[in-house]
């Protein structure tokens, strides 16, 4: 693996690597002392082009523990407002040296344009690219309903489960590294949305589309019910709003106790963060010991260990 | 005068062999076999399709205001190169060309650097904002003489301006020519809203907002009894809906661009700029219903829409760069390979389409897309159908080099361009003859 821009590229193999070797990450974290020598001499870049202090803290902890040295390179702005370009920005990050580029762009494409581009030679790893893909998500997603819902995960895949993702699918790039990855680990994936936020054009893909959450609570079986966040603007674009009112949003589509209790007895609830409490969860399904939301944040740093690692470190094992 | 000029055995439109006398900017002979006169060049045109010069109805040439990106005198070349002796330059420059003054300007140069008739478009709206009518008329009767009007780049939108605009070019046999975009439909909009949008996560630019204008204009041109040309149409549906309104005897014509006719939205995938165009590229079906449309006369003219761009507006994220590529000097190859290769045209449609049509609707058809006959101008191009070449985008006489099809094989390409019996294009093989 050179890259890791999409979970459409990972196969089964692939993903199977990545969870099993972030277990054993997720091990070492549990020892008193936590940094592994692994990636000592190697330059890891976060590149962000978009805040996200949250994805950026957890890459930037991922590498220290590995003993890489880490810059975090702020590049707000961009060639839109005529500030320094992806591609001066790559060829810089060439100049002095990166291993690894870790990059999230409010662009579609960026990662792969940077992977692509001839700019640079080091290995680019996508922290989100516009509405496009966030595979880390997806694989600390993946590595949590694999813990909590497999009883022997070693080597496993997520074969039989169903997971529900609720919300704004059209705008989402963890729907759609969710989407591919859950897949290819065998789940079922049922897409929970108003129209006005499922892309024009999902046919194609792997999963399910309904309409309310009371529907897809009364007809699947959910084993995990992912909660996505919902933009602020898509309520507040007048004419151009995608649903009537934030209230109605919740009616149909939050998850508040009383959905939550008919999930069945081991459902888990998970949301990428930062939630709007009220909005899409309530504070009772966030703060109730079906949430495994806090445990999503612990598990996506040995996730970014295991793609820095297997990116970085080549074929050997994990110590 | 300038020496007579004998291409021998050149093949007519693709079906009749023949030779040609050109005299003082006139084909003043056509005969199996034609004595070259005293001091004559002589073109040896064994193997080549002789068509009547191409005639583009829609090129961006960038000048005034984005020298950076092309000129009327690269484009120019760039015209001549690809086989046009004619092109309509588009009116979104910087200033708008929105009055008597611009478009003269740009006519004048045209003149001046003489490598193609260039025929300026004029603004339908004052700065292309779509609020207030521009003055037509005094465009129409400058020295520039123009005809068409055009807003392209944005949409004509205020269904009343388009109405206005259809009534007033009456007054002097003009006609508008519409780039069909709902604006409201298309915020933000980066490619063709389908199956490959929803997966690379780029907002979506659907059919729907292209033929709800294609419809709402030709029910409008039929109410006023007016004319309208609509231009790059991209969609299955927007074929239908010509396809209903010509069946209906309203006064409608339609482009397609060769890159609508050949790519996909499938190109997308790389996230290469080179091809975000506007409107974007469709998927195969919609191509399918292009061709056949082109093929059966639905659509009436092959069109370039050549829109130079800089490097850095293409090498940057895909939602960051502009709309648009290149065409002139890929148009005529794309077509043998979309179209006349695959036998969905013959060499006289490719005339009809690209040289005969399009002249008509811009009114110039007293000087081009004339047949190639005794006392004609010898407004002539010459293709190599055998000539097969690999593009190249730093190579090609554009300023910009922002082609989709940089490392594609074409089959032919044009090998002589005459305008008015002067050569303004000639590949090396024929430079030795006017040396």
């Amino acid at each position: 693996m050179r890259h890791l821009l999409s979970t459409k590229d990972l196969s089964r193999d692939d993903a199977i690597l990545i969870l099993d070797t972030a277990a054993q990450m997720a091990a070492t974290q549990e020892r008193e002392v936590r940094k592994l020598p692994t990636l000592r001499g190697k330059t890891v870049v976060n590149l962000f082009f978009e805040d996200s202090t949250r994805t950026r803290i957890s890459f930037e902890a991922a590498a220290k523990r590995l003993s890489a040295d880490v810059i975090n390179f702020s590049a707000k702005g961009s060639s839109v407002s005529k500030g320094e370009s992806l591609k001066d920005t790559a060829l810089t990050l060439q100049a002095m040296g990166a291993d690894a580029v870790v990059v999230r762009h409010w662009a579609s494409g960026a990662a792969y344009q940077l992977a692509h581009g001839g700019w640079l030679h080091g290995s680019v790893l996508n922290a989100g690219d516009g509405t496009h893909q966030h595979p880390t998500q997806s694989l600390l997603d993946a590595f949590t309903m694999r813990r909590h819902l497999v009883s022997d995960p070693t080597g496993a895949d997520l074969a039989g489960l169903t997971v529900a993702i609720v919300g704004d699918v059209l705008h989402s790039r963890v729907a759609r590294s969710n989407v591919h990855l859950l897949h290819t680990l065998g789940a079922k994936v049922v897409l929970v949305a108003p129209a006005t936020l499922v892309p024009v054009g999902i046919e194609p893909w792997p999963c399910d589309v309904v309409h309310t959450l009371d529907e897809a609570i009364e007809a699947y079986d959910i084993d995990a019910l992912m909660m996505l966040r919902v933009q602020r603007e898509r309520m507040t674009g007048g004419g151009s709003a995608f649903f009537p009112s934030p209230a109605e949003y919740t009616r149909l589509f939050g998850l508040d106790g009383d959905r939550m209790r008919r999930l069945p007895d081991h459902a888990i609830v998970m949301h990428p963060g930062p939630m709007n409490r009220g909005l899409e969860i309530s504070a009772e399904a966030a703060d109730s010991d079906r949430s495994v939301i806090v445990e999503q944040v612990a598990n996506g740093v040995a996730v970014r260990m295991a793609a820095l690692y297997l990116l970085l470190a080549g074929e050997e094992g994990a110590q | 005068m300038s020496r007579p000029i004998v291409i021998e055995n050149a093949s007519l439109y693709g079906d009749t062999t023949a030779s040609l006398l050109i005299e003082d900017g006139v084909i003043t002979k056509v005969a199996d076999a034609i004595e070259a006169p005293e001091g004559a060049t002589v073109i040896d045109a064994e193997g080549l399709v002789a068509l009547p010069g191409l005639v583009d109805l829609h090129t961006h040439l960038r000048e005034p205001g984005r020298e950076d990106a092309e000129t009327i005198e690269t484009g120019s070349r760039a015209a001549a190169r690809g086989g046009w002796t004619a092109v309509f330059a588009m009116a979104n420059t910087n200033p708008v060309a929105d009055t008597a003054g611009v478009v003269e300007q740009v006519w004048s140069r045209g003149r001046e650097i003489g490598l193609a008739d260039v025929f300026p478009v004029g603004a339908v709206t004052v700065g292309l904002k779509g609020e207030h009518l521009s003055e037509m008329g005094a465009m129409a009767h400058s020295k520039a003489q123009v005809r068409l009007f055009s807003d392209d780049g944005v949409c004509v939108y205020d269904p009343v301006i388009m109405r206005r605009a259809l009534e007033y070019v009456k007054t002097f046999d003009g006609a508008v020519v519409q780039h069909a975009q709902d604006l409201r439909l298309t915020e933000g909009s980066q490619m063709h809203e389908g199956e490959v949008s929803a997966e690379l996560g780029l907002a979506g630019w659907p059919a729907v907002a292209e033929e709800s204008i294609v419809a709402r204009d030709a029910l409008l041109a039929e109410h006023v009894g007016s004319r309208v040309h609509v231009q790059h149409l991209s969609t299955a549906g927007s074929v239908e809906i010509i396809r209903w309104a010509k069946a209906r005897g309203i006064n409608v014509t339609a482009e397609a661009t060769p890159h609508h006719l050949l790519l996909t939205d499938e190109s997308a995938r790389t996230y290469d700029p080179l091809f975000k165009v506007n409107p974007p590229l469709r998927t195969q079906s919609d191509v399918d219903a292009l061709r056949a449309a082109v093929a059966d006369g639905t659509i009436d003219v092959i069109a370039t829409d050549h829109a130079p761009h800089p490097a850095e507006d293409k090498d940057c994220e895909w939602a960051a760069a502009s709309f648009g590529m290149l065409g002139l000097e890929t148009a005529l190859g794309v077509v043998q390979k979309a179209l006349v290769d695959t036998g969905a045209l013959t060499w006289r449609d490719v005339a009809r389409l690209m040289s005969e049509t399009p002249a008509r609707i811009g009114k110039v058809d007293d000087r081009h897309g004339r047949p190639l006959a005794e006392g004609e101008p010898a407004n002539i191009t010459l293709v190599d159908p055998q000539h097969a070449w690999t593009v190249d985008g730093a190579q090609l006489a554009s300023r910009a080099s922002n082609t989709p099809y940089g490392g594609m094989e074409l089959p032919g390409r044009a090998v002589a361009t005459l305008l008015r019996g002067v050569p303004t294009h000639l590949s090396p093989r024929f430079e030795g003859a006017f040396a």
